[in-house]
């Protein structure tokens, strides 16, 4: 019972980050049809940028409060790799737009390569530490063979900044005449630019969205762990894309869904079996979960009415 | 029918520059040629129609005056500016609206919000007004605000696809073929609507149609297509009365 719920809020924890980085994936295939496979990538460049701006307010501009540290650089993050994302897309995706299908997707890849090459260049190849952050936790409950159930700042932190900003996300999507357009631009593209929608700019602002959640989500990833790796961005980033998979790509909630699973899985997996096949369990009930639900478990059936 | 002023109307349209000019253009789908060199005007207040069987290239004209696919040849000029080059969201902004082939409803969006995404244009400025004014042309839409426009039939997709381009109070309607597929009671709504918002509003409209009879007894002037080409051109009554137009369009069941 202790163990179950300590991997609850520990998998819960870990999901919101696979979250945050699906549905970079789910809306940009959802908009141009193609899997961003440098979104992995995006997101562990974020992950150095908070690291990077994490030490110059810390040690440099000797901001002692870590919150304060921690939200002002949550926001530079957000900024910097917004500009990356939308970089990104106008030099590798849009000239390629109309092309085969396949050559954005080849053009992803080379993107992936070249900002793994890239952080390994110019950060080195070592694990990058973060001073410890936040050390406290709050022990929830005693369990009777002495097990204390835990949930640690941190943990706490990583939950709220992700319900926060998914509630905030939610609502442009939903509410906005910019969150409109983005949908319109989903579902024909053609019609949108007839509504005097720019289509193009429609998608630059998708990737920017895409981004700022992977850099959100790159954030709480450093807080988490406290180290960061170039290629960090892989392994999180196909989870991530497995999780959009599994809620049904396309779809916003299920992206969010898909993450919590995958989370949930893997850290459930590596309590109750074993630890080294975590990853082997997660993609395993992906396939399964995918022979009996083709489009994933929010999605979509292809079939529509016209 | 008031045939007489509509000829007046038109003459009097003759000395002045058209809304639309469309000269000499040239549309291809690859190596396929879709359009032929089309010679076309409609005038302000005019209600111009364009007729011609499945394939010859009507809807083709219509997505080409808003650059998609874009002319390759020729120019077209909207109230006196060059637009052939103009990327098409920035034509949609010119106030030129259309209701395209297909209907095109945002199938994932309720009602409401595909009238909303017809208003974008104009930064929701007379929203509210405007949203009254098209449900009480379309009542039926009025009831389903709420529903997903996929959900609906086609009839009334089709009045979704009509209401959505006048939320942007267009000067230029256009309009690819309404009747299609609709029940004959729906399409002489349908009709006597796009003759009230030119009638009342002073809208000016560009429909093509299939439905040729209908749309020739609307209009004021018609042109007819034929894979690619503009054959004939008149008024509606002049080419209703047309034998060859009979023959081709209006006997035999069409």
């Amino acid at each position: 019972m202790e163990i179950f719920v300590q991997q609850l809020i520990n998998g819960l924890t870990l999901g919101s980050i696979y979250g945050l980085i699906a549905i970079g994936y789910t809306m940009v295939f959802g908009i141009i049809g193609m899997v961003n496979f440098a979104h992995g990538d995006v997101f562990m460049l974020s992950a150095f940028i908070a690291l990077i701006f994490f030490l110059i307010l810390t040690t440099w501009l000797g901001i002692s409060s870590v919150v304060l540290a921690l939200f002002i650089v949550l926001i530079i993050a957000m900024v910097l790799t917004s500009l990356w994302g939308w970089a990104i897309e106008r030099v590798a995706y849009r000239p390629l737009r109309g092309s085969f299908r396949l050559a954005p997707l080849i053009s992803a890849i080379g993107v992936s390569i070249f900002l793994s090459n890239f952080v390994q260049v110019a950060q080195g190849a070592r694990n990058k530490p973060t001073p410890p952050m936040i050390r406290d936790v709050i022990v929830l409950f005693q369990g009777e063979s002495g097990y204390n159930v835990a949930i640690s700042y941190k943990q706490i932190i990583i939950m709220v900044v992700t319900a926060v900003l998914l509630t905030i996300f939610w609502y442009v999507v939903q509410k906005t005449s910019l969150g409109r357009a983005q949908r319109a631009c989903e579902q024909d593209r053609k019609m949108a630019a007839l509504l005097g929608i720019n289509v193009d700019r429609t998608i630059s602002l998708t990737f920017v969205i895409g981004a700022s959640l992977a850099a959100v989500a790159g954030t709480m990833y450093l807080l988490y762990y406290g180290v960061v790796s170039f290629n960090d961005g892989f392994v999180p980033g196909v989870k991530a894309f497995t999780a959009a998979v599994l809620g049904g790509i396309g779809s916003l909630p299920g992206a969010v869904l898909g993450g919590l699973i995958i989370g949930l899985i893997e850290t459930f997996w590596s309590a109750y079996f074993s630890i080294e096949y975590k990853d082997v369990a997660a993609f395993s009930i992906l396939a399964i979960v995918l022979i009996f639900m083709p489009s994933g478990i929010l999605g979509r059936p292809e079939v529509e009415k016209v | 029918m008031t045939a007489g002023a509509s000829i007046q109307q038109t003459a009097i349209d003759a000395g002045r520059q058209p809304l639309l000019s469309v000269r000499g253009v040239k549309t291809y789908y690859g190596n396929i040629i879709a359009l032929k060199g089309v010679d076309m005007d409609v005038h302000e207040g005019e209600i111009v129609t364009l007729i011609g069987a499945n394939g010859a290239g009507k809807s083709t004209l219509m997505m080409t005056i808003f650059g998609n696919p874009r002319a390759r040849e020729g120019t077209i000029t909207y109230a006196g500016r060059d637009i052939t080059k103009m990327p098409t969201h920035e034509i949609a902004q010119l106030s030129i609206a259309q209701s395209p082939e297909g209907r095109r409803i945002f199938p994932r969006m309720t009602v409401f919000e595909n009238l909303q995404m017809g208003a974008s244009i104009n930064g929701m400025a007379h929203f509210d007004q405007d949203l009254e004014r098209v449900c009480t042309l379309f009542p039926r839409l009025k009831e389903r605000l709420q529903q997903r426009g996929g959900t609906l039939s086609g009839g009334e997709q089709q009045m979704l696809a009509i209401a959505r381009a006048l939320m942007s109070r267009p000067r230029l309607l256009l309009l690819d073929e309404p009747s299609l597929g609709l029940a004959p009671l729906i399409v002489k709504q349908i009709f006597s609507i796009i003759k009230e918002l030119n009638e009342k509003d002073g809208m000016t409209v560009f429909l093509v149609e299939q439905n040729a009879y209908h749309a020739l007894k609307l209009a004021h002037r018609g042109y007819v297509m034929v894979t690619g080409n503009i054959t004939m051109s008149g008024t509606g009554k002049d080419l209703l009365n047309d034998p060859q137009v009979r023959a081709a369009y209006l006997e035999g069941g069409h």
